[in-house]
Order: C-alpha cells, then sequence, then structure tokens
C-alpha cells in the first residue's frame, strides 16, 4: 500500500512538470513585452533599444525559454515561488493566505452538495417516478446547465437584496470570528455546491437503480436481511464507487468554478488571486496559482483512488 | 428477363433495412437515428428551444424594431413592459433585442472551439494510436498534463494571456477541449486498430495514412459525434463565463454572458438587467444538453433506457 501510494505520488511529478511547462510557455509567447512588468516606468524611459536589449539581458529574459524555464523550476523546487509584480510580496505568502480561503469555500460546497445529493438521489432510486424522484431529477440537470454566477446572482438578488438575511459579500478569517465567517460564506458555498450536487445526486440515483437489480440484492433479501440493511450495507456501499470518482472529477471543477464565485462575492482566494493576476500579466503568481490547484486536484484524486480499495476489497491494490 | 429481383425495388420497406443495417446506407441511418432522437420527450424539448433561438438570432433585424448598440437615454433602466419585453440596460438599450442579437454570438461561436478542440484532439488520437512507442507517449502524457488542470483555470490562463477578445476566449476554450477528444479517440484507435478488417488491409500493403483515414477513422466516428454533441453546452457556458469575467466579447457587441456582468453592478436598482441574460444562457445551455443527451442514446443503444 506505501509502494502503491508513493509510486502514485512519483506519478504526479512529470505531470506537474508538464503542466508548469505549459504555463511557462504561453507566458513566454504572451504579447507584450515583460521587461516593463518588472522594471518601474522611470527606468525604461528614454532608454534607446541596445540599452533595453543590456537591461533585458541584466534580467535575464534574453535566454532561451527552456533555461528560464530550468531556473524557475530551480527556485521552486527550493519553495521560492519568486516574487510578485506587484508589491514584491513573496508568491508563496500569497498562495498560503489564499488557499485557506478557497480550501475553505470548496470543502464546505462539496460538504453541502453531499448533504443533500446523496439522501435525495437513493431516494429518488428506491421511489423511481414519484414526485420527490421528479423534483430531483429536474433540479439535477437544471443544477447541471445553469451558469454559476446566474446563480450566484439569483441567490443575492432573493436572499440579500430581497429578504436582506445574508451579506452579499466580503469575508472575514475563521480565525477571527467563525460566526461572522460562516454568515459570508453560506452563499458562495452553496453556489459552488450546486453543480456538484447536480451530478452527484444523478450518479447516486442511476447508481442505486443498477445495483438495486443485482443478484446480490436478491440473495440479501432472500436471506431475510431487512430493507434498511439491504439498502445501507449492501446497495449504497456498491453504487459509490462511481459517486466517488465524480467527486474526484468534480473537485477540480469545484476549484476553477471557485474563481468566478470569488470573484462575485469578493473572497480573497486563489482564483481571485489568479484572475486578477492575469489581467496585469503577474507572471510568478499566475504560475504559482496553476501550480498550486493541480497539485491539489492531482492529490484529491489519488485519495479518491485510495479510498476505491476501502469501499471495494476487489480493487484493493496490492 | 433472366432473373426476377427478389425483393420489388419501389417496395417500401426501409423498416426492416434500416434495423438490419443501419450504418449500410446513410441516407436511412440518419432518418433510424432522428427517429430514435425524438422519440424522446426530452430532446424534442431541447430541439424546440434550440430553433427558437436560432430564428431569433437569424431574423432579429426583423422581430425587433430597437437597435442593439444605439443608446437611448430617455428609456434607462426600464422594468419590462409593453415596449420593453425584456426591460432596457443602464445605457437605454432594449434587452429583448440585446439577447436576441447576443444568441449570435453565443450560438454560432459555440462551433469555432468544437472545430478546433474536434480537430486537433482526433488528429492527436489518431497518431498516437497507430504510431505508437515515443510519440504515443509524449502525446498522451501531454494530453494527461492538460487534464489534470481544472479546464475553467487552464481557459481563464489562455484567454487572459492572449489578451480578452472573442476570438481569444475562443481559441481558449477549443484548445481547453483537445485533450478530451485525443484520450477517446486514442483508445478507440488502439482496439480497432486491432480489428482484422484493419490487419487484413495493412497484409495488402495499404498504407498507414490510408488505414488511418479510410479503415480506423470511419470506425471512431460514433464516440466524437457524442463528444462533440455532449460538449457543445459546455462551450456556450464556457463562452459566457469568460465574457463574464471580461475575457470574452468587448462592448459594446452584445453576448450574454457580458450582458450578466453589466447588470451584475445595477442587481438592486435593475435586477431583469443581469437575471434575464443569465436565464437565456440557462435556457440554452439546458436544450443543448437535453439534446446531447438524446444524440449520445440514440448513438448508444445499450445505453438508452439508462439514467
Amino acid at each position: 500500500m506505501t509502494q502503491y501510494i508513493i509510486r502514485r505520488l512519483l506519478a504526479t511529478i512529470p505531470v506537474l512538470l508538464i503542466v508548469t511547462f505549459i504555463v511557462f510557455t504561453l507566458m513566454f509567447l504572451a504579447p507584450g513585452d515583460p521587461v516593463f512588468l518588472l522594471v518601474d516606468v522611470e527606468q525604461t524611459e528614454g532608454l534607446n533599444e541596445e540599452q533595453m536589449d543590456i537591461l533585458r539581458h541584466e534580467l535575464g529574459l534574453d535566454r532561451p525559454l527552456i533555461v528560464q524555464y530550468g531556473d524557475w523550476l530551480f527556485n521552486a523546487l527550493r519553495g521560492d515561488l519568486g516574487t510578485s509584480i506587484r508589491g514584491s510580496r513573496q508568491v508563496s505568502d500569497m498562495l498560503k493566505s489564499a488557499f485557506s480561503v478557497s480550501i475553505e469555500l470548496t470543502l464546505l460546497a462539496m460538504a453541502f452538495a453531499l448533504i443533500i445529493a446523496i439522501p435525495v438521489g437513493i431516494y429518488a432510486a428506491l421511489k423511481p417516478n414519484s414526485l420527490g424522484d421528479v423534483l430531483g431529477t429536474s433540479l439535477a440537470i437544471g443544477g447541471i446547465s445553469a451558469p454559476n454566477f446566474w446563480v450566484a446572482l439569483l441567490l443575492i438578488y432573493f436572499f440579500s437584496v430581497k429578504l436582506g438575511w445574508l451579506p452579499s459579500n466580503g469575508f472575514t478569517r475563521i480565525t477571527e470570528d467563525v460566526q461572522e465567517n460562516l454568515t459570508k460564506m453560506v452563499l458562495p458555498v452553496v453556489t459552488l455546491g450546486i453543480a456538484l450536487m447536480a451530478s452527484v445526486m444523478r450518479m447516486t440515483r442511476s447508481g442505486m437503480l443498477e445495483v438495486m437489480h443485482q443478484d446480490y440484492i436478491r440473495t440479501a433479501r432472500a436471506k431475510g436481511a431487512i430493507e434498511r440493511r439491504v439498502i445501507f450495507n449492501h446497495a449504497f456501499r456498491n453504487a459509490m464507487l462511481p459517486v466517488l470518482t465524480i467527486i474526484g472529477l468534480q473537485f477540480g471543477a469545484l476549484l476553477g468554478g471557485a474563481v468566478v464565485i470569488e470573484q462575485i462575492f469578493s473572497l480573497p482566494g486563489m482564483g481571485r488571486l489568479g484572475l486578477d493576476a492575469i489581467f496585469i500579466r503577474d507572471f510568478p503568481v499566475v504560475q504559482g496559482v496553476v501550480l498550486v490547484i493541480t497539485l491539489s486536484y492531482l492529490l484529491v484524486n489519488l485519495f479518491v483512488d485510495l479510498l476505491y480499495g476501502v469501499l471495494d476489497p476487489r480493487i484493493r491494490i496490492s | 428477363m433472366t432473373a426476377q429481383p427478389l425483393n420489388n425495388p419501389g417496395d417500401p420497406t426501409p423498416e426492416v433495412g434500416a434495423l438490419a443495417v443501419p450504418a449500410k446506407s446513410s441516407r436511412t441511418g440518419f432518418r433510424y437515428f432522428l427517429r430514435r432522437l425524438f422519440k424522446r420527450t426530452l430532446p424534442r424539448i431541447g430541439a424546440i428551444i434550440v430553433l427558437l433561438f436560432l430564428i431569433g438570432a437569424l431574423f432579429a433585424p426583423i422581430l425587433t424594431p430597437y437597435d442593439p448598440i444605439n443608446q437611448d437615454y430617455d428609456v434607462v433602466r426600464q422594468p419590462p413592459s409593453a415596449e420593453h419585453w425584456l426591460g432596457t440596460d443602464d445605457l437605454g438599450r432594449d434587452m429583448f433585442t440585446r439577447i436576441l442579437y447576443g444568441g449570435r454570438v453565443s450560438i454560432f461561436a459555440a462551433f469555432i472551439p468544437l472545430l478546433i478542440s474536434s480537430s486537433i484532439g482526433v488528429t492527436l488520437g489518431l497518431i498516437a494510436g497507430t504510431v505508437r512507442g515515443v510519440v504515443e507517449t509524449i502525446i498522451m502524457r501531454v494530453m494527461d498534463a492538460l487534464l489534470s488542470i481544472p479546464s475553467i483555470l487552464l481557459m481563464i490562463v489562455i484567454a487572459g494571456l492572449l489578451g480578452p477578445s472573442l476570438l481569444n476566449a475562443l481559441i481558449a476554450i477549443g484548445f481547453v477541449g483537445v485533450a478530451r477528444y485525443a484520450r477517446v479517440v486514442y483508445s478507440e484507435t488502439l482496439s480497432v486498430a486491432q480489428r482484422e478488417y484493419v490487419l487484413a488491409s495493412r497484409s495488402l500493403g495499404k498504407s498507414t495514412t490510408k488505414i488511418l483515414f479510410q479503415e480506423i477513422l470511419p470506425n471512431v466516428t460514433a464516440p466524437i459525434i457524442v463528444i462533440a454533441s455532449l460538449s457543445i453546452g459546455g462551450i456556450i457556458l464556457a463562452e459566457a463565463t469568460l465574457s463574464f469575467l471580461g475575457l470574452g466579447i468587448q462592448p459594446p457587441t452584445p453576448s450574454w454572458g457580458s450582458m450578466v456582468a453589466t447588470g451584475n453592478r445595477y442587481l438592486q436598482l435593475a435586477p431583469w438587467m443581469s437575471l434575464v441574460p443569465g436565464a437565456a444562457i440557462f435556457l440554452m445551455v439546458m436544450a443543448v444538453n437535453f439534446l446531447g443527451d438524446g444524440v449520445r442514446d440514440a448513438l448508444d443503444p445499450y445505453l438508452s433506457g439508462k439514467l
């Protein structure tokens, strides 16, 4: 088991290398001269082309792409992701502070989605074509198609503007005031959770529907197991496998969706950090954000694969 | 006349013919496909909604007396009324008109990313699946890496680095879709390449290129069509999201996503400005998803009835 985990962890290295290299190349190819981003306007003012070349040389910008990437990689391996071009803050510090916001948002959204989606999905499968099933299924189809920024605005309109129950934006750190933090997180969490809720509900429903027709369910009933035991011990455990895959895959969508949500609700998370950085071409920050989000996505999927083994002894990795 | 034909050519027996050999005749095959597609309610509802939006976008100048761009400061931020069915925006432009014209961007722009990702993705998948070796490893590793970046993040990074414009947004969306086609076409190619008819044409001395296009490609088209039809909803959503973030189409041209972004600032004073175009995106994406699901089920007889 330990060996498997180590092997999987090692396998993330080439992926991270390729991802960071792709992003690095994109930034290298992006229009605009990076000199103007790295140096104050006063310093470049009135310089002729020759002096600009000297400046480029001093900053190492005239080196080939692969050398510049190697340089970045070497520093990154020592934990130095560079400094932001704006305000010269350490990128790693900025990422740390933003990551805690995004991860809270993502985990709460996931919890919200699962708490609602799994019971409704099971209910819908056990009572197909009932009113609850039809309502749940329509909600699921709607949830997948609704743009999250629109859902956010609908929620803000009803719960903040009309009813005045919840704040429409702003952020308080959970370490400062837990209640304040949670109140301000309600709308972003619900918005972000809806899409995941929809797909988990669909998956739970179809998974349960399929499993309930299996021979081992009939066997369990035949040996006299009570219905609740049949549903939760025999059916649910097996129906959860595809659901787990969806959760792992959707985690990436959650992290990505957080970019939009954080923008609307003005939360100082990874998405907001990355988006602001892209608009001002703050390359070290962009690279850092992509690196951290990709790494967490890979790790979550590794965790999901390990959970597979826990749920289904047949896939337990030798 | 020496031999009587077994069947009278005029004899209408398309039912049997279509069921027995659906791939033989593309005409009956396509009709059979359409019948399967529209047998169910949701694809039918989807088709009607898409058709309405299409008509609205194409015939916008006939359907509405207003102009989508000219400003009219006498009717700024008016709620829905008889003159302005869906109200007006902050520059006095009719919202219904802008939704119709905005549909042109949202609907027709969807085909550019679709073409980019399917053509590049299918080519890469075919190459990786037939050439094998180092080429295969490089292509598929890069595709796996691309799939491990959350797609919306990658789109934002690419669109942002290329600079905010509709074309750049569409390129970004198309680029992000490549990996999905490549993965599926790759695994399909691997299995098709082992079939007897491919081995037969190889032993007959056909070139790799000919085998690729004549034997393998036609046999991997069904999954390609399925991915394409399932991805259109996502493309429309992605274009709207990028436009909402200011990375897509630039003012004054209307698009649903950028209309929501503008309306966002007036949520208290004029909620229709953002909620109505958002509803248009929602309806369109849902309709396209209904159709996409229908296409998948119609192409895969084993799947229909499930889910």
